[in-house]
């Protein structure tokens, strides 16, 4: 499934290079407006336990019912990963203790998971690609937060996240590096986004991974791992991978070996320390939940949520390459975001695309980027870029008075084509306008007439002057023109 | 006509209709006669006061003309059942001070068709016994008695179990019906130690919403009455569907009490041999001849069935009943309600209120079922239960398909035994009181069980009858057949008054 070893992947120890073998668990919470099993809402910063129902607060008496929208949202996920669909699958309980878990028990899927074995293909920034195998990805119930800070004695619990949905989307081994580790949790984001399905927010801890990291010799067996629980960015991620790398690297390299653990990464230290051994992992006596039934439906309703899908970034990127003649790396670029691409594509339509992915890439982005704005804040609209363009593409003006232009319309907004008449920006064509200038920088500067005959390049040097002369409102392709034949260059 | 509370549901309600006394007067009656018998503890919490308001209520709507179908019925809740405002405790300490802010479904469906709530009966803890002898609030005694000699003993007898105080209350007149539940037997087994009659229905007949869970996929909850007609008439209001509980069945409740009268005429019903145990007493081999001649001489077929499986039943209850249980009540933590015993961290938190919160037999219990579902044990053990209750599913299912209508059975292996007799015995001694009935409870089958007669020592004997799945019906019709040819027992002189 994957490319040949990569020698630039390996990371070289103090004796050997090594491979590091990534595996990840990415729990993405569903976007819904009610929670897996009850109705209370999940929406994020409510007072603490604004949010709980009885069931959530696990009353006795209680029973949980499956919420249809969750059951959808996973099933649109897993048609997003191109992933089986289970049409009966069977929540179990996890059981163990801990104060923000009221049931005692968390309700997950573990044999009979809603989604099977699926795949993402990742693109890398050298223009490489790589498919990952995603095992499974099931539906479980979120636990609630202790707040260990409030009290110097006493922890308080807040159920406001306590059975909110999560989807566990469990990937395959599949990953050798730290690089190809972010660009799979950025893929897997940006579709999940696109799916509508989570809303990918790490600073929220919408969507967390546990990352499982192991090393070997290339071409040797798989090595004993070590889960990092709870990486809430994708930067940590890539930092926690190399540290937990080089640790198990040093380990090996000085005769040791690795013990099966779950560790915690922490960024500000740099370093992960160990959680709990193999030892001390809990015995969850799974089993499944006698309060539900096994989910069932059937495959017409897979099928019109399958309808319902919107594009997703891969078939729309290589729509961007096919039909508007893109490069694969700006078609990523641009479809990386659901709202840049319909951006791009509301700029594009109807005008060149290369011209329109250079604006909205070059121009909009980098301006957006040093303001710290995303798309949907753009303070120029598709339109008004659209606009720009045509003013160029009809020879209007000239792409330096388009950024002008584009200054303009950003900071004070505006009908660009009013703008271009109400600042007389317009580019001059008038061939006598210009002849005019040409014939007084060339009476200016008999020195420089008489060098350019011998030597071409300082045309570049009478346009400048000339576009000077006009204000840059000159037609550059009638001033090269003009120039050359008063000049007497080929 | 005696006093008030010695009517039949059925009968207080047609009094009731004719205006012959009113709601309140017959609430009094029941109150009265609760408060004088408190030496019986069947009821952990007395509610005259809302007793008095609900028949209040109920007389203004009988005046108005509006009655509903249980209009001014004093009945007792179990008090698994949740009630709102009302302190729920199910039997057990760690819930002494809970009460809860909503009504379970099933009470909630009685107090809609017009019933009055006397008050919480008494039941083993968590519903986990078969004498009501666990129960944190005190044994429950049956208002029965031995008698040895012609002289009657003052030896106390246990009610069963779980659902104790709902049998003695009803046994004892101390209500006209009451809410029970059962998981293994919790309804059936005390119904038939007091001579009462009490059916389980099919498991999602009635909600489990509201109701303490002891074993999600066992639990079922049902009425204990005097008569075949008043369980038929409080199944009724007590079942229907639940959107709140996914395994509750989406069926439309049939007129129960109109099968009653129906007969057995054309039936088929099944005598399982594997019900012939080892050592059953005489007596109730006796009473079992004697139920089938009985059905038999109202034109039913009696026929022999085998039900093969039936030895791996108890077993495998014993199984996966804790399994369930063990994951069930670990809520129950100290962290949000119920009874909290400070300690110096949150693993001390919780194991000094469970040490001090639950009894033995609910200790006992979720030991076994952590064991059961434990890694490296949980094929063996859970795997292993469930596979055997879906043979002892097919059994039945084979059974109904060879023509069988329903099955008639011993309620228990023996009559009532005295308080204390069994407490320190072997724990496995008492779970063979079950023996008869968690086959239906695995199988998710509707089971009713009528009093029969009584043993030598006058202690009475109950059958049992196993229906098809949402065929109540069917059951109370033959379970009427028995009671009329049983002829109905009648309890002692009320020693504790």
């Amino acid at each position: 499934m994957n490319a040949p070893l990569n020698p630039k992947k390996l990371i070289k120890g103090g004796l050997h290079d090594w491979e590091v073998v990534i595996g990840m668990e990415i729990h993405a919470q569903v976007t819904s407006r009610s929670k897996l099993f009850s109705g209370a809402s999940t929406a994020f910063g409510g007072e603490p336990n604004a949010h709980v129902s009885l069931v959530d607060a696990a009353m006795p008496g209680m029973l949980p019912v499956i919420n249809a929208e969750c059951v959808a949202q996973a099933v649109r996920t897993g048609l997003g990963l191109k992933a089986k669909i289970n049409l009966r699958s069977v929540f179990d309980r996890k059981n163990y203790f801990y104060p923000d878990l009221p049931q005692g028990y968390q309700i997950s899927q573990y044999k009979d998971p809603i989604v099977g074995e699926g795949e993402v293909l990742v693109d890398l920034p050298e223009g490489e690609s790589i498919t990952v195998g995603i095992e499974r990805l099931h539906l479980e119930q979120d636990a609630g937060k202790s707040l260990h800070d409030q009290a110097p004695n006493q922890s308080f619990v807040d159920l406001n996240r306590s059975g909110v949905a999560l989807m566990e989307i469990v990937s395959r081994p599949d990953l050798r590096s730290s690089e190809e580790a972010k660009a799979y949790v950025t893929k897997l984001r940006t579709i999940l986004r696109y799916l509508g399905t989570c809303d990918g927010d790490m600073e929220k801890g919408n969507l967390r991974a546990d990352v499982n990291v192991s090393v070997r010799r290339p071409g040797e067996p798989l090595g004993t791992r070590c889960e990092i629980k709870n990486v809430n960015s994708i930067r940590f991620i890539g930092q926690a991978i190399e540290t937990e790398a080089r640790r198990q690297i040093a380990i090996i390299e000085d005769g040791g070996t690795i013990v099966q653990e779950t560790r915690l990464f922490d960024p500000g230290k740099g370093e992960t320390r160990s959680m709990r051994s193999k030892e001390e992992a809990h015995d969850y006596r799974y089993f499944p939940d006698p309060d539900l039934l096994p989910l069932e439906f059937d495959q017409a309703f897979v099928d019109g949520l399958a309808a319902g899908l919107p594009e997703l970034p891969d078939a729309k990127k290589a729509r961007f390459v096919a039909d508007f003649g893109l490069s694969p790396y700006d078609a990523g670029v641009l479809v990386a975001e659901r709202a840049s691409a319909d951006f791009y594509e509301a700029v594009a339509k109807g005008r060149d695309g290369k011209a329109a992915a250079n604006w909205v890439i070059n121009e909009l982005f980098g301006r957006l980027n040093k303001e710290g704005l995303s798309i949907d804040e753009s303070p120029v609209s598709a339109d008004q870029l659209g606009a720009i363009i045509d003013l160029i593409g009809e020879g209007t003006i000239s792409g330096k008075i388009a950024k002008d232009l584009f200054e303009i319309v950003w900071t004070e907004g505006g009908d660009p084509r009013a703008v271009v008449e109400a600042r007389g920006m317009k580019q001059v064509t008038d061939t006598g306008a210009i002849e005019a200038a040409v014939d007084q920088i060339i009476a200016q500067n008999p020195d420089k007439v008489a060098q350019a005959k011998e030597k071409p390049t300082l045309l570049g040097w009478f346009v400048g002057q000339t576009m000077k002369a006009t204000g840059g409102k000159a037609n550059p392709a009638a001033v090269n023109a003009l120039l050359k034949a008063k000049l007497g260059i080929e | 006509m005696s006093e008030l509370n010695e009517l039949s549901l059925a009968e207080a309600r047609d009094g009731l209709k004719a205006k012959r006394f009113s709601a309140r007067e017959l609430t009094q009656a029941h109150i009265t006669a609760v408060e004088r018998a408190r030496a019986l503890n069947a009821y952990i919490l007395e509610t005259p006061e809302r007793a008095l308001a609900m028949a209040d209520a109920s007389d203004a709507k009988i005046a108005a003309g509006a009655a509903r179908p249980l209009e001014g019925l004093p009945l007792g809740i179990k008090d698994l059942f949740c009630t709102e405002g009302t302190k729920t405790t199910a039997g057990s300490k760690i819930l002494e001070n809970f009460t809860p802010h909503y009504e379970s479904a099933v009470s909630a469906n009685l107090w809609r068709d017009g019933a009055v709530m006397l008050g919480k009966l008494n039941l083993d803890e968590f519903a986990m016994g078969s004498s009501n002898e666990t129960s944190a609030y005190g044994n429950v005694i049956s208002p029965w008695r031995r008698t040895v000699d012609r002289v009657v003993s003052d030896a106390p007898i246990v009610p069963g179990g779980s659902s104790g105080g709902s049998a003695a209350a009803v046994a004892a007149h101390l209500c006209l019906g009451a809410t029970a539940t059962d998981t293994g037997g919790s309804i059936r087994q005390p119904a038939a130690f007091t001579g009462t009659v009490g059916i389980k229905p099919t498991y999602g007949r009635c909600s489990r919403w509201g109701t303490v869970a002891f074993a999600s996929s066992l639990d079922q909850a049902g009425p204990i009455a005097r008569t075949v007609r008043d369980c038929a008439i409080l199944l009724g209001s007590m079942s229907g569907s639940d959107a709140r509980d996914t395994t509750c069945a989406d069926l439309p409740v049939p007129d129960f009490e109109a099968a009653v009268t129906r007969g057995v005429k054309g039936l088929t019903i099944g005598i399982p041999k594997e019900y012939r145990v080892d050592g059953m007493p005489a007596e109730i081999q006796r009473l079992w001849d004697q139920g089938a001649a009985w059905l038999k001489d109202a034109g039913a077929t009696i026929k022999e069935i085998s039900l093969p499986h039936t030895q791996y039943a108890l077993p495998a209850y014993y199984i996966v009943a804790p399994a369930e249980a063990s994951s069930n009540l670990a809520r129950y933590d100290g962290v949000r309600y119920g009874l909290r015993v400070p300690a110096n961290d949150i693993v001390g938190l919780y194991e000094k209120t469970r040490a001090a919160g639950f009894g033995r037999e609910v200790k006992r219990r979720i030991m076994i079922g952590t064991y059961v579902l434990s890694a490296g044990y949980y094929d063996a053990y859970y795997v292993r239960a469930q596979k055997i209750r879906t043979l002892i599913k097919r059994d039945f299912e084979a059974a109904y398909a060879a023509g069988v209508d329903a099955i008639l059975t011993p309620a228990t292996p023996s009559a009532a035994f005295g308080i204390g007799e069994k407490a320190s015995a072997d724990p496995v001694e008492m779970y063979l009181n079950d023996v008869f009935t968690v086959t239906v409870n695995m199988a998710g089958l509707p089971g009713i069980s009528v009093p029969a007669g009584l043993d030598a020592q006058g202690l009475p004997l109950g059958l049992q009858l196993i229906g098809r799945p949402f065929d109540e019906e069917t059951l109370f019709a033959a379970s009427q057949v028995i009671e009329d040819a049983a002829g109905r027992v009648s309890l002692p002189k009320p020693w504790w008054a």
